[in-house]
């Protein structure tokens, strides 16, 4: 008797394999990985240190974001501030220069931490591709308990080493303690 | 109940979450209060808030038609209650950074209990801040010349003045600490949506976590994100009342014209900021049934960071007399005498005994563990820190360089009203997080608990060896 029911006749989205703990499931990862699986992905309630590396992923490119966008921001707050200064409204306060940029520092600071902040949020969401109120994992009940206590492993049928008997028996073999067919 | 948690197993610590919680009962405890019923006692507690809320309604209403003539502030004294009040909230906002950011950084797990109450406190104690600038201008339809924003009048406003940095640096950190509560929300507004009974909470937990489904190619992106957050949150706090306290600083008057006003605003920023958290979440432990996951573990290290900050705030009020005296400067020294022994010195000593004194109880441990001492020592620490900033502003103003124009600041009814209003936006706001938002961090908290940590049984592994927690 297979574990998994078909919630679709037509199609499918994946499996979604339930392990009982942060070890096993990282354990399964490298296997996973080790597989040469490229359309997959763990699911965990919190970060777990070291599934980055059993899962093979890169590192996060989300720095560059920051930088670009902190340093703009700094650039932005400056530049706004010469032109104010000495453009659109120059005024001579006691004998300094029109641009007198030290004191200027503290808002051009000011903007570039909000430069990175902005980049570092974006950045996140457009590289965690969210907002995405609509997926097929949501389909499962029990994927409910991800934000909970659940740990999970998703693999899509559009992977080229898929094959739902085998990759089921497979993610069995790892640990996991469910498989479940998804719908798309 | 209130003894310093077990010692855990992997690390060999005190465990942060007192009993053997599992990963599930860390969900059930912090979402209870959202899915229960209130209690009595938060209705009254909203109650109250939304009376002291109507109060600062009715005084900023009375003051737009009336002006600022309804408050105590009068020549020499020009800088009465509100900017007392701004450097007072502003200074509380400066905690919940300090714990989030700071001390991620320095990887102190114990953080995640307090972290999310925290932040939501700096957040609420920022939009009290910025009332009072915005309402102090005395044409308060005006506001929108702080901004740079083109106008048919040509006029930009001046960027050598420090009140202009004050604008940027409150505000950029509200909006940063705003981006920075709300990412590390995102993973609880998912437990609260994969939770939810009704359609209503479904639907807004739905639309506010995004779609957030725990994978680790997000959390990969999430953690680094989090993490360049805080890195830039921490220079940002310390910034922020760096620039306030420039605001006196570059000025000319003895008393304010001092270079220990940064680090001394900050420390005192921290030092508020810290005493206010203790004060609510020694509260709201016990009426939310929380007290295993935020214990007395937390309260001893808060209290350490109280009785540093405190005893930096002690260190500066004697550098200050310090550097009148070694200064040489007749204006300077005046101005110190005065405050310790003039009219003021009521004001001044009521600060010294409640910000200097009252936290050396923090050198016992008992005291550091024990709930009703960190209540009413906190509520001290509140009052005294609102007096520092009283001392420093009416003080200085009140005797300037010429005794002909020397006077003497009375607050009003008015000054007082908008005072209690403003901790009515506050107690309103705290009241509607506790209720409708996970006030511990679920997924953070998790993730310190032993079990978190996988230990890989193969050390031929590329791993790194993991278990390691602070």
């Amino acid at each position: 008797m297979s574990l998994t029911q078909d919630t679709a006749a037509d199609g499918l989205y994946g499996l979604l394999a339930e392990f009982s703990s942060p070890e096993t499931l990282l354990q399964a990862c490298e296997k996973v990985r080790d597989r040469g699986m490229s359309a997959w992905d763990a699911h965990t309630p919190f970060p777990i240190h070291g599934l980055e590396k059993a899962m093979g992923l890169k590192r996060s490119i989300i720095p560059l974001f920051v930088l670009v966008l902190g340093l703009g921001g700094a650039a932005i707050g400056m530049l706004m501030q010469w032109w104010i200064a000495t453009k659109a409204y120059p005024l001579v306060i006691s004998g300094k220069p029109l641009f007198s940029w030290p004191a200027f520092v503290p808002v051009a600071f000011e903007c570039g931490v909000l430069g990175g902040a902005l980049g570092a949020v974006f950045g996140f969401l457009g590289q965690a591709r969210l907002p995405q109120h609509n997926h097929a994992l949501f389909n499962s009940e029990n994927f409910e308990r991800v934000t909970d206590d659940g740990f999970f492993i998703s693999v899509e049928a559009a992977d080229p080493n898929f094959d739902r008997e085998e990759t089921e028996q497979w993610l069995l073999d790892l640990g996991a303690t469910r498989v479940e067919a998804i719908a798309p | 109940m209130d003894t310093v948690a077990e010692i855990d197993p992997v690390v060999g610590r005190p465990a942060l979450i007192a009993g053997e919680p599992d990963f599930h009962s860390i969900t059930e405890s912090v979402a209870a209060p959202m899915e229960w019923k209130p209690p009595i006692g938060w209705y009254i507690c909203l109650g109250i808030s939304l009376l002291m809320l109507s109060l600062l309604g009715i005084s900023i209403g009375w003051l737009f038609w009336e002006g600022v003539g309804i408050w105590g502030n009068n020549q020499p004294v020009a800088w009465g209650w509100p900017i007392v009040n701004f450097v007072f909230w502003v200074g509380i906002g400066h905690a919940g950074t300090l714990i989030s950011a700071v001390l991620f950084l320095f990887r102190q797990k114990w953080r995640t209990s307090i972290n999310r109450t925290a932040e939501a406190m700096t957040i609420f104690a920022v939009m009290c801040a910025l009332i009072f600038p915005g309402i102090h201008i005395g044409r308060p339809w005006l506001p929108y010349w702080m901004m740079p924003i083109p106008n048919s009048m040509g006029m930009w406003p001046q960027f050598r003045s420090p009140l202009m940095w004050d604008v940027f640096a409150v505000s950029i950190y509200g909006t940063v600490s705003l981006l920075f509560w709300y990412v590390g929300l995102i993973p609880d507004l998912a437990t609260m949506r994969d939770r939810a009974k009704t359609k209503i909470r479904r639907t807004a937990y739905g639309i506010f976590s995004l779609g957030w489904r725990g994978s680790m190619r997000q959390w990969n992106h999430y953690e680094k994100a989090y993490l360049l957050l805080a890195g830039l949150a921490t220079p940002l706090v310390l910034s922020v009342h760096s620039v306030v306290s420039f605001d006196f600083a570059t000025s000319q008057l003895p008393g304010w014209h001092t270079t220990i006003f940064p680090p001394y605003f900050v420390a005192g920023a921290i030092f508020s900021g810290i005493a206010m958290v203790t004060t609510l979440m020694v509260i709201c432990r016990v009426v939310f049934k929380l007290t295993h996951i935020i214990n007395p573990l937390h309260f001893d290290r808060m209290s350490k960071l109280l009785l540093v900050t405190g005893t930096i705030v002690g260190y500066a009020y004697s550098i200050e007399f310090f550097v009148a005296w070694y200064s040489g400067n007749p204006y300077e020294g005046f101005t110190f005498l005065n405050r310790a022994f003039g009219p003021y010195a009521w004001a001044y000593w009521i600060m010294v005994s409640c910000n200097v004194i009252t936290p050396q109880i923090f050198w016992i441990k008992k005291a550091r563990t024990n709930m009703t001492v960190l209540f009413i020592a906190s509520i001290f620490i509140n009052i005294g820190m609102w007096f520092e900033r009283f001392v420093i502003v009416v003080t200085s103003l009140h005797r300037d360089f010429l005794p002909s124009s020397w006077g003497y600041f009375r607050p009003t009814f008015w000054d007082a009203a908008t005072f209690i209003g403003s901790f009515g936006l506050f107690l309103t706001m705290f009241c509607l997080f506790v209720r409708f938002l996970p006030m511990v961090a679920m997924a953070e908290v998790k993730g310190t608990l032993p079990q978190a940590h996988a230990r890989h049984p193969d050390p031929e592994s590329d791993l790194e060896p993991v278990g390691r927690i602070a």
